[in-house]
């Protein structure tokens, strides 16, 4: 490999690992501070890129309105659920979490499979996106792909100011560690939960959403993110918004140079990645916070 | 069983009122199990498959040479591991007198077992797994579909032809994405190309962008591929804006584009796959099964409907010639062996393996269709290694 092509893969590997962040993110935000292990996470991935197929006739195609409809959407949809199903949650042990989201993925699902049908979708690249830059005589590398990266970026360090530098975050650590403490301190400790979790289901629809123009929006596209979003949540320390970004990075670096190196064992190199550090640090690289 | 002694007595009784039904069976209905995906990614080819077996047999006024057929439906859900229980539900439970099934491979490997060990006839109208018409190949299993090997073995052939040297290949690493790379590179060395790297990932793994980085890297004369479903989408997607489609030619085993043009859209238009099937066939009998087909089920067929249709026919023709009386078997597989299929693919036989040997066609992607733009190579066998009958 010359350096030519190892910088073009570093390039995948990071542009990979953000994506694999901003879902990532939802899933330790509910997972670590709500105590809640939500396996339909896949799911709103999923849901998010049937918004984008499905809302952009309504907009003409236009990006942004379709953008922006999906998340009022996504945190109306969230909000609900939180609702009617999960905060009934809290209290139970994590089997009947389990029980109860995995029961949910199959609901939606079926009714993906009622409402949208089987069959593969594309959705288009928004216009003003869809160039490509080149890089040197190698290849050429979609401008879309690196707008990705910049969004993810730009949610992560909003996420990381909302949480440590303003009072709704403090309420909501403070949340994670003590439930009943913060409630005898006159704070709605349940409309906070509910807002976390609209969050989260809202930063897993814009991932499948911005993710839909290079995805392909297609049947059990959940699935597949969750279980790496698991392996990144595990390694960065359950309920770390920071470990999950360094996680998912480390993620995206291993299984794009697991590929190239060692196409023979590259199904389960981000996996070998998660037993060490785990053997290294059982709790993950960061603690809670 | 003293609890219930009724029930215990209507156990014995159908137990010993078994034996008799064979003798009933000969002049009543045939019983067909289908067992097809009905549910997840696969639904709408096992629809599509069993519409197409139906057709046929509506045709002859719902009667197999003489017999009238009666259905009995599983749906496999694309599981390997639940295959070997699904189909002995179907031969133990509704005593179904022929299985057809699946899309799948690794189901339709769990079905060949079990069909091999009842002595079952199992029709498969779709899965490609080469090992089927291989070393688990037996008198009582038929496929009407392909060998994974052959698209793959006629892209090789073409791309040969076409003057390339230096290729590289890039699929799941899984059975059907190794035959088929298999066959390409049979095909293509003997041709006097050389298959200079075999990229692999992870099924179902759909983030190509490193892969792609080292095609853009290494500059091969032309990439041959084999996907399907969405993975196919995403990678044509992902091929046309690395700006890879510009400089080095995409080939591919035909289901990348099946039933997945809508979604790849332009990124798509001018690839070359090959396939057993197509769009703008000049073969009348495909005229007149779209017509009818569209009549009936208000949709155009696709090349699984194509397959269900013809696993309808083969069991047609086997049935005549024993003129509906099922337990003659040995002259029963004898007849279907030797069919000529009369498919709206062009007609076909069945090699000593039971696979088809037929054409294998070029087609260039044109708009929504898959258009024929000609023979790639013509009445190919698979080369059945392993099967011994």
């Amino acid at each position: 490999m010359d350096f030519a092509t190892f910088l073009v893969q570093c390039l995948n590997a990071v542009q990979y690992g953000l994506l694999l962040f901003l879902v990532a993110s939802g899933l330790t935000l509910i997972f670590g501070i709500m105590g809640v292990i939500n396996l339909a996470h896949g799911s709103f991935y999923m849901i998010g890129a049937y918004l984008a197929f499905s809302l952009a006739p309504v907009f003409g195609g236009a990006f942004l309105p379709t953008l922006a409809a999906g998340l009022v959407l996504a945190v109306i949809f969230g909000y609900l659920l939180e609702w009617l199903f999960i905060s009934y949650l809290y209290e139970r042990d994590h089997l009947q979490q389990v029980l109860m989201t995995y029961g949910l993925i199959l609901v939606f699902e079926e009714l993906r499979s009622i409402l949208v049908g089987n069959d593969v979708h594309g959705v288009p690249v928004p216009g003003w996106l869809s160039g490509s830059i080149q890089l040197g005589d190698l290849m050429a590398y979609p401008v879309y792909r690196l707008v990705i990266s910049g969004v993810c970026l730009a949610v992560a360090a909003l996420l990381y100011f909302v949480i440590a530098r303003t009072r709704l975050g403090m309420m909501v650590r403070a949340g994670g560690s003590n439930r009943e403490m913060v409630q005898s301190l006159g704070i709605d400790i349940k409309f906070l939960y509910r807002v976390v979790f609209a969050a989260g289901v809202a930063l897993a629809v814009l991932a499948g959403m911005i993710a839909a123009p290079v995805s392909s929006v297609y049947p059990g596209m959940g699935a597949q993110v969750l279980i790496v979003c698991f392996v990144v949540v595990v390694i960065g320390g359950i309920g770390s918004v920071r470990g999950a970004f360094l996680a998912a990075l480390l993620v995206g670096i291993v299984d794009t140079f697991g590929k190239v190196l060692f196409p023979q064992v590259a199904g389960i190199t981000i996996y070998l990645l998660m037993a060490a550090i785990l053997l290294w640090r059982p709790e993950g690289l960061f603690r809670q916070g | 069983m003293r609890k219930y002694p009724l029930l215990s007595a209507l156990a014995i009784a159908t137990v010993l009122a078994a034996p008799a039904t064979p003798t009933l069976a000969q002049t009543g209905k045939l019983k067909v199990g289908f067992m097809l995906p009905y549910s997840g990614t696969y639904a709408a080819l096992g629809n599509a498959i069993e519409n197409g077996f139906r057709l046929y047999v509506n045709e002859r006024g719902g009667k197999l040479g003489g017999r009238e057929i009666e259905y009995v439906k599983v749906d496999d859900e694309s599981q390997p591991a639940k295959g070997a229980d699904n189909i002995n539900t179907l031969i133990k439970r509704d005593n179904v007198d022929v299985v057809v099934g699946t899309v799948h491979s690794g189901v339709a490997m769990a079905m060949a077992k079990v069909a091999k060990e009842t002595g079952t006839l199992l029709v498969i109208p779709n899965a490609g797994a080469v090992a089927v018409t291989g070393p688990m190949c037996a008198t009582n299993i038929f496929r009407t579909s392909f060998s994974n090997w052959q698209p793959g073995y006629a892209m090789g052939v073409v791309a040969a032809e076409r003057g390339h040297k230096k290729v590289m290949t890039i699929t799941w690493k899984y059975a059907a994405g190794d035959e088929s790379v298999g066959g390409f590179k049979e095909g293509f060395e003997k041709g006097g190309g050389q298959v200079i790297k075999e990229l692999t990932l992870p099924f179902p793994n759909v983030e190509f962008q490193a892969l792609l980085t080292e095609i853009a890297a290494a500059k091969p004369d032309a990439v041959y591929t084999f996907f399907a479903g969405g993975g196919a989408v995403k990678f044509v997607k992902d091929y046309a804006a690395a700006g890879l489609n510009k400089t080095i030619p995409l080939y591919g085993a035909g289901f990348l584009t099946d039933g997945t043009l809508e979604a790849q859209g332009d990124s798509a238009q001018g690839l070359l796959t090959t396939l057993h099937y197509g769009d703008g066939l000049t073969v009348p009998k495909d005229k007149s099964f779209r017509a009818a087909y569209a009549a009936a089920y208000k949709m155009q067929p696709d090349v699984y409907a194509v397959q269900g249709y013809d696993a309808a026919q083969l069991l047609g023709i086997g049935l005549s010639a024993v003129k509906g009386d099922f337990s003659k078997k040995p002259d029963l597989y004898k007849a279907m062996a030797a069919a000529k299929i009369d498919s709206p693919r062009g007609a076909f036989t069945l090699g000593k393996n039971h696979n088809p040997v037929q054409d294998i066609y070029l087609r260039r992607v044109e708009g929504k269709e898959n258009k024929v733009i000609g023979v790639a190579v013509k009445a190919r066998a698979d080369p059945g290694s392993g099967c011994t009958m």
